[in-house]
């Protein structure tokens, strides 16, 4: 692509301010989720009955407006994220309490309401939305302006995990804390609060033990793998060991006729057995990458802001990779999260397009900015 | 630029974020504007936010690396096999059942439990119980939808429907989505053998509970114990025995028979066949006659295998040797009997001529000497006046006179007068050939051989054995002949009682019992076949020669070769010196002797 480095249009600009390395990586990574869907649906499609290529064509479907929502994005500047992103929380709050009064139980929880025919989890489009909401009332509060930023910060993370502990999503809940705590962290939390906070979280994960019985049997078989069933998790290991170094081939895996979710939550137990160690390392460094990459432009940002806001964004796509893949070879509890970009999911895949679009945006080079 | 200022002067965000807002190239006024934010809040700010941001990215770095190597661990270290395998084998190997397994002497299951399903209905639960019996009709296409009505519609709280519902069933009912219906866990008795060793097994009611053989015998053991219960019994003895006699069976149009293998060292029971037989898997599908156990249950005269008895007990005694002999020209006469023999001699025999020529005048002239009370002692000390006690209750209890008169001394002598089971015969003519031990039969597999019974001495079981290696060579049972395993036998033909002289003569229970090899006798064939016919081949014959022998002879040479027991040389001078008994001339020509 030829543009000239004094070209000021609009997407001259873009061209020259973005960080094209994360924007490659993330392409490579959204690729390479469809691929995988590819893989891993089939057999989860001839399950339950559908056409064996019908999570393909959705993914497929999806993955354009993605990454046109990642581009758009990316191309807007700070203040219109924050608008964005103000807009995108306001209605994804709604739409939470909407799925308590309408939304369709699916295994155990109601995640998805139905909209104009399709199906959309609020919970995945609240995390990049709350993500830079909080980041913008921490640096305000942090630079002096006249709101009561922490307070609304607060009870912005109250009212969104309360919901999603009322679906229940105890992983999307873990997801918002960390985000939240990581900005609070950034935003200059004096260290006795820190502390307590980290108590905080302890205390909240056993109480979650406690008050939500999955979570607890979930708990309990990772701990004593005798307690009870452990299938998932023994498939997914099998999986691992079957493929080995180089894998057994795409689509050669057999695993993946075995384990329920196949597509979603263990498709990189999938990845494992059809493409080997080294592909799995690649893929753990890519997600590495975009995350450290990501830390590397906020650490030389002077916009409060945006280094808030950034990084917000990076611990819940990094959290969010690094849980799944833990749980996924039984690092961790199993803990249902999808990995982003490579597990099927039209939701996941349109909010993470948008909030890589938001990280993109906010990560560009902006004059008097750089330290 | 500290104190009032901090509260009061907003940055202005849009100049410093829009370059759009200004037009051109002209940036300096923008960068102009970063100055104003170095102030001491926002410079503080921002380097906390940036420790702590380094600490946050050390944070993931570190759980990234984490990942990795577990990935690692995982995909390059681990072996597939060594974490999941065993554990699922050893929770198949702890499988429990309400009833232990059977097995055979080697380990071959014979008997074992499956766990099946029952499907019942509590019709006071369902909706509509005529439409669940019509659509439950079309699973079970066995069932006759009228009655399964009438059955849902009867008032009662509680039916079973069907027993032993397949799995594939089982979800096609589940598809139904009746409610009030039941699947109930029980378990079914398998024999993967079916009818082969029927006798010996027995089977079970629907309950579990023995009804017959070692399942009712053995009851209390095999519903307290998780592990198997071996039998003496070898399932490839028990195929030869049970194929030859089923085809001597069918030559000789016979209604029955039995036939044993036991050991003669352990009195273990190798083979125990008793025909006509059914399948314990679905008794009920047999006429009930053919549970009747002719080898252990049913007692018979048996006729002149009796004679290895009478004979062992007259060497026994010492009223006469092998050298010495008894006048059987005339038949004996004893108030309204007649004393026969079948293949008159009219001349003086010696006692193995007696024995090999089956002289029933000769034989009841040596128990005579032998005397009444000495005789019924001698069969009480062989067992042959008791039960057997075996592990199965279908033992038969032997008949005898009450007054011991001499004139049954002398029938007895020749196997009339006394009843016993073939198990009798068998176990006794073990004691006469491993040197004189009575070891009880036994069905179990015996791992401590008991001492046994003194019954005769060795010297007598030496000559015994002699007599009977003489017998199949010159005598009745050359028809038994394996060539090189020096067998040895007698056979037996015993009249039925009834018809019009209190004895039939066309309803025969014709035996051979061989033993093998004579050198070291290791187990004892006995053959029984019940009213045998004979054939055109047979010249009309249907005596224990004839029609048992061939069938013994059979099974001899199919277990031998099972227990690798090598054929010697049999006309190798030391054999033929230490078998020989010396014999009149007229004997040895004679050749066509099948009785």
């Amino acid at each position: 692509m030829a543009i000239a480095r004094n070209d000021t249009s609009v997407l001259g600009r873009w061209w020259w301010t973005v960080d094209r390395w994360t924007l490659v990586a993330v392409t490579v990574l959204a690729v390479l989720g469809l691929l995988m869907t590819l893989s891993a649906s089939p057999s989860v499609a001839e399950r339950i009955g559908v056409d064996p290529l019908h999570f393909v064509r959705k993914q497929a479907v999806l993955l354009l407006p993605a990454l046109v929502a990642m581009l758009g994005v990316s191309l807007m500047d700070p203040r219109s994220v924050r608008r964005l992103a103000l807009m995108m929380l306001g209605g994804s709050i709604l739409l939470l309490i909407g799925t308590l009064f309408i939304g369709a139980e699916i295994k155990g929880a109601t995640r998805w309401v139905s909209i104009a025919g399709f199906t959309v989890q609020p919970s995945e489009f609240a995390k990049p939305a709350f993500a830079v909401v909080a980041g913008w009332l921490f640096a305000a509060r942090r630079l002096g302006e006249p709101i009561p930023g922490y307070a609304l910060a607060c009870a912005l993370y109250a009212l969104v995990v309360g919901l999603l502990l009322l679906q229940p999503d105890v992983g999307q809940a873990t997801v918002v804390t960390a985000i939240f705590g990581v900005q609070f962290f950034l935003a200059g939390l004096p260290m006795v609060l820190v502390i307590l906070m980290v108590m905080g979280s302890v205390s909240a994960l056993v109480g979650a033990y406690f008050v939500f019985p999955h979570v607890q049997s979930r708990i309990d078989r990772f701990l004593d793998p005798t307690a009870g069933d452990t299938y998932q998790i023994d498939k997914a290991r099998e999986a691992f060991m079957n493929g080995g170094l180089f894998g057994r081939g795409p689509g050669e895996g057999i695993v993946k006729m075995s384990i329920p979710d196949s597509h979603a939550d263990f498709v990189f137990a999938v990845a494992g057995e059809e493409f080997g160690l080294i592909a799995c390392l690649l893929i753990v460094a890519l997600f590495a990458f975009i995350v450290m990459r990501g830390f590397a432009r906020v650490l030389q940002d002077n916009d409060l802001f945006a280094v808030i806001a950034a990084t917000g964004l990076l611990v819940q796509f990094g959290l969010q990779s690094l849980i799944n893949m833990a749980s996924t070879l039984s690092l961790i509890p199993t803990k249902g999260m999808t990995l982003p970009f490579l597990s099927y999911g039209g939701s996941s895949l349109l909010a993470l397009g948008i909030g890589m679009g938001m990280l993109l945006a906010l990560t560009r080079r902006r004059l008097g900015v750089l330290s | 630029m500290i104190g009032p200022f901090r509260r009061t002067r907003r940055p202005k965000p849009p100049e410093l974020y829009s370059p759009r807002s200004k037009p051109g190239g002209d940036r300096r006024p923008v960068l102009n504007c970063a100055p104003t934010r170095t102030d001491g809040t926002f410079r503080r700010a921002i380097e906390t936010g940036r420790s702590r941001l380094l600490i946050t990215g050390a944070v993931m770095s570190f759980a990234f690396v984490a990942v990795g190597l577990r990935l690692v661990d995982l995909a390059a270290f681990a072996s597939p096999t060594a974490t999941s395998a065993p554990m699922h084998a050893e929770t198949a190997y702890r499988m429990h059942t309400d009833r232990a397994t059977i097995t055979d002497r080697n380990g071959v299951i014979v008997a074992t439990s499956l766990t099946t399903t029952s499907l019942a209905a509590r019709p006071d639960r369902m909706l509509d119980p005529v439409d669940a019996a019509r659509k439950l009709a079309q699973v079970f296409p066995e069932l006759d939808p009228a009655e399964l009505t009438a059955k849902l519609t009867s008032g009662s709280p509680f039916v079973y429907i069907h027993r032993k519902v397949t799995p594939k069933m089982e979800q096609a009912v589940m598809e139904l989505g009746i409610p009030g219906l039941e699947f109930e866990r029980d378990e079914t008795r398998v024999y993967p053998h079916g009818p082969l060793m029927a006798h010996v097994l027995g089977f079970t009611d629907v309950d579990g509970r023995g009804l017959a053989g070692i399942e009712q015998g053995m009851e209390s053991v095999l519903k307290g114990s998780d592990d198997p219960l071996r039998l003496s019994i070898d399932v490839r003895f028990q195929h030869a025995a049970h194929q030859e006699l089923k085809k001597a069976i069918d030559t000789y149009s016979a209604i029955g028979g039995a036939a044993l293998v036991t050991d003669v060292r352990t009195g273990e029971i190798l083979a125990m066949v008793s025909m006509p037989d059914f399948d314990p898997n679905h008794p009920a599908d047999s006429p009930a006659v053919n549970r009747f156990n002719r080898a252990t249950f049913g007692t018979y005269e048996l006729g002149s295998t009796f004679k290895i008895f009478n004979t062992a007990m007259a060497l026994d005694s010492g009223v006469t040797t092998l050298a010495d002999g008894y006048d059987a020209s005339e038949p004996i006469r004893i108030s309204r009997f007649t004393i026969n023999d079948y293949h008159a001699k009219n001349r003086f025999l010696t006692v193995p001529e007696i024995f090999i020529y089956s002289s029933n005048i000769g034989s009841a002239k040596m128990a005579l000497d032998v005397g009444p009370p000495a005789q019924k002692a001698f069969m009480e000390r062989l067992g042959m006046l008791q039960p057997i006690a075996l592990e199965i209750p279908e033992t038969g209890r032997p008949q005898y006179p009450d007054v011991w008169a001499p004139i049954y001394t002398m029938t007895i002598s020749y196997g009339h007068g006394l009843s016993v089971t073939p198990l009798h015969l068998a176990e006794g003519v073990g004691a006469m050939l491993n040197g004189g031990m009575l070891m009880p039969a036994t069905l179990l597999a015996r791992d401590n051989v008991p001492t046994g019974r003194r019954v005769v001495s060795e010297q007598v079981s030496y000559d015994m054995r002699r007599l009977m290696r003489l017998n199949a060579v010159y005598g009745s049972g050359k028809a038994a002949q394996v060539n090189g395993l020096m067998v040895g036998g007698k056979t037996g033909t015993a009249e039925k009682p009834g018809g019009s002289k209190g004895y039939n003569r066309r309803s025969l229970i014709s035996s051979f019992v061989a033993a093998f090899p004579m050198t070291d006798p290791r187990y004892v064939v006995y053959v029984v076949l019940d009213e045998p016919q004979g054939t055109k081949e047979t010249y009309g014959y249907a005596t224990g020669g004839w029609v048992a022998a061939p069938a013994a002879g059979a099974i001899v040479e199919r277990i031998a070769g099972i227990a690798g027991i090598a054929p010697i040389e049999e006309n190798a001078p030391e054999i033929q010196h230490a078998f020989a008994i010396d014999l009149p001339e007229e004997t040895k020509k004679l050749a066509s002797l099948r009785q």
